[in-house]
């Protein structure tokens, strides 16, 4: 037990180094997600926010140090998660239907062996209505839009019925109701006292969005609640003078405080 | 043109193994590694010589483990390599099976070449050649049902293979389509993966003597092709490829008499029978839903209703 890290953190990142080929993708990331937040986990390009995720979920090796959920490692915590990948990641002309990629998020609870049963597909085809595509069930997934594509990630992750979400960039390229529908849903998933963690690219969004930001560059720069963390110092910190971005970000902080009242 | 028992062993022997190449080959299909099928089926041979001068014996329990070693051995050296080597899968698939495949070589001239493991043979395999080797199934005082011995060995992969798809249907469907989520939810991808590895080589084995490792390829991977260009649903598609590779196998056999019908010189039934696959996959192009006569008919589709 780390004294720096409690328990009580849904996650907690300790000294975490992340090489590929001898290339350190992650630096000595130190991080503690406080329960309840709706955190987002920003940078530039290649800054290593899917990286952070993936090692955090021990799907891609960690060089050193470890990620903690709820004090105990990812292996043991298993059926507190569900990870939502980017939607690129997966062959969308793969022949399943949305209610069967949806159903493969009930597998854990079904176990090895057991068949997909009335139940399974009752939770499944909920879900979907819960992100308004109900009527697209039976639809094969390459026959759906990519905001409909990732409505269906959405609603995998939602069967699973986790303590915390890891959103790999839910937003990306998807329309603008689905991303008002994402985020409502975001909201209300948080409301019920789930933590999710999502990585963004808009700074545009990220007050509106977020309670709990990380600022992440290979190095986490400022981690902490969004109205604190959110700073011109900071943001240019972790986007150094990439000129283009930082007109983006005097837009966003011009936003700051324009959402936040109801 | 006579039909003969013959022919219907031909059929019986190149249709089972047509189907238990279908049921790993869909999955090879769409995890898009068709290519890994070849590579397995070439790499092999290292472990069916190797197996063979252990064990100083032909049966096929020897064989199939030696082939189910290889088979995984090459899937893990091809991960390895693309891993450390920094080479793309197909680059390290490559040279990995050619290397395993003239060891394989080697060890058969150099070490086996006494016995009846014949490079020839496991090339382009001896179909016509099943029918002698016959065995009994039931006998009484006015039937007689005999079975060439490859149909039993065969048809017992096929079995294996039924039973282990349906055992992990719902396994095999989620580490092959988002890897990730299988692995996030303990699903051990990775076994899997190796699973099916299994599965491709010792298919691989059963078909070799029957039809070759090349004829093989055809079968782990054109009937799936081919049902992948008529459905979009995953037990459907299982079911059509198992329909292709039924109906390669019969009219490769009846094809197989018609050139020297015509006074060409005559074929074999195996590559006959891939070439009929061929022409199926053909057909499918062609005249299928997503097809090429379809897809320049000018019709329009029912627009999809957008939220």
């Amino acid at each position: 037990m780390r004294p720096e890290h409690p328990p009580e953190f849904p996650l907690a990142v300790h000294d975490l180094t992340v090489a590929y080929h001898r290339k350190p993708v992650l630096w000595d990331v130190e991080l503690n997600i406080p329960e309840g937040t709706l955190a987002g986990i920003v940078g530039p390009n290649g800054a290593g926010k899917s990286t952070l995720l993936k090692a955090c979920l021990d799907l891609i090796p960690k060089t050193s140090g470890e990620a903690l959920i709820y004090g105990k490692p990812y292996a043991e915590q298993r059926d507190l998660i569900a990870y939502v990948p980017q939607r690129e990641s997966v062959d969308w002309d793969f022949p399943v239907s949305a209610l069967d990629v949806v159903t493969m998020g009930t597998y854990r609870k079904l176990g090895w062996f057991k068949r997909i049963g009335p139940t399974q597909k009752k939770q499944a085809l909920e879900a979907l209505e819960q992100v308004g595509i109900g009527h697209f069930a039976n639809r094969q997934i390459s026959q759906l839009s990519g905001g409909q594509q990732q409505r269906v990630f959405l609603a995998r992750a939602l069967v699973q019925d986790a303590q915390i979400y890891f959103m790999d960039e839910p937003f990306a390229a998807v329309d603008a109701a689905t991303e008002q529908a994402i985020i409502e849903l975001l909201q209300s998933l948080n409301a019920r006292g789930k933590t999710v963690l999502c990585v963004h690219h808009d700074l545009a969004t990220v007050s509106r969005y977020f309670d709990h930001l990380v600022l992440l560059n290979m190095r986490v720069v400022a981690s902490g609640p969004t109205a604190e963390t959110f700073t011109r110092e900071n943001l240019q910190k972790t986007y150094g003078g990439k000129l283009n971005l930082l007109d983006d970000v005097a837009q966003a902080l011009k936003n700051v405080g324009r959402h936040e009242s109801p | 043109m006579s039909w003969t028992a013959n022919d219907f062993h031909i059929i019986l022997v190149g249709g089972l193994c047509a189907m238990a190449c279908a049921l790993p080959g869909t999955f090879l299909l769409l995890r898009r590694m068709s290519m890994m099928g070849d590579a397995i089926s070439h790499a092999v041979l290292p472990g069916l010589a190797i197996a063979f001068l252990i064990s100083g014996s032909r049966a096929n329990i020897w064989m199939f483990l030696g082939a189910a070693i290889a088979g995984v051995l090459t899937a893990l050296f091809t991960q390895w390599i693309t891993r450390f080597g920094k080479v793309e899968r197909g680059a390290a698939m490559g040279i990995v099976f050619t290397t395993l495949f003239a060891v394989g070589l080697v060890l058969i001239r150099k070490a086996a070449d006494h016995v009846d493991l014949d490079a020839g043979c496991v090339l382009y395999g001896a179909l016509e050649l099943t029918p002698l080797n016959l065995v009994t199934l039931f006998e009484n005082d006015t039937y007689i049902i005999e079975i060439p011995r490859a149909a039993l060995v065969i048809g017992a992969t096929l079995l294996f293979n039924i039973i282990v798809i349906a055992l992990f249907f719902k396994e095999f469907t989620m580490a092959s389509f988002d890897p990730s989520l299988a692995e996030t939810q303990g699903f051990r991808p990775r076994l899997m993966h190796y699973l099916l590895m299994t599965m491709v080589a010792v298919t691989t084995v059963a078909a070799f003597e029957a039809v070759g490792s090349i004829i093989v390829i055809a079968m782990l991977i054109v009937p799936p092709a081919t049902a992948y260009l008529l459905t979009r649903k995953l037990s459907v598609l299982i079911a059509v490829s198992l329909i292709v590779a039924v109906l390669s196998a019969v009219l490769g056999q009846v094809a197989s008499h018609l050139p020297p019908l015509l006074g060409l010189p005559d074929t074999t039934s195996s590559g006959m029978i891939a070439t009929a696959s061929g022409f199926l996959f053909l057909l499918a192009w062609l005249f299928g839903p997503e097809g090429l006569i379809r897809r320049n008919s000018g019709e329009l589709e029912e627009p999809a209703d957008a939220r």
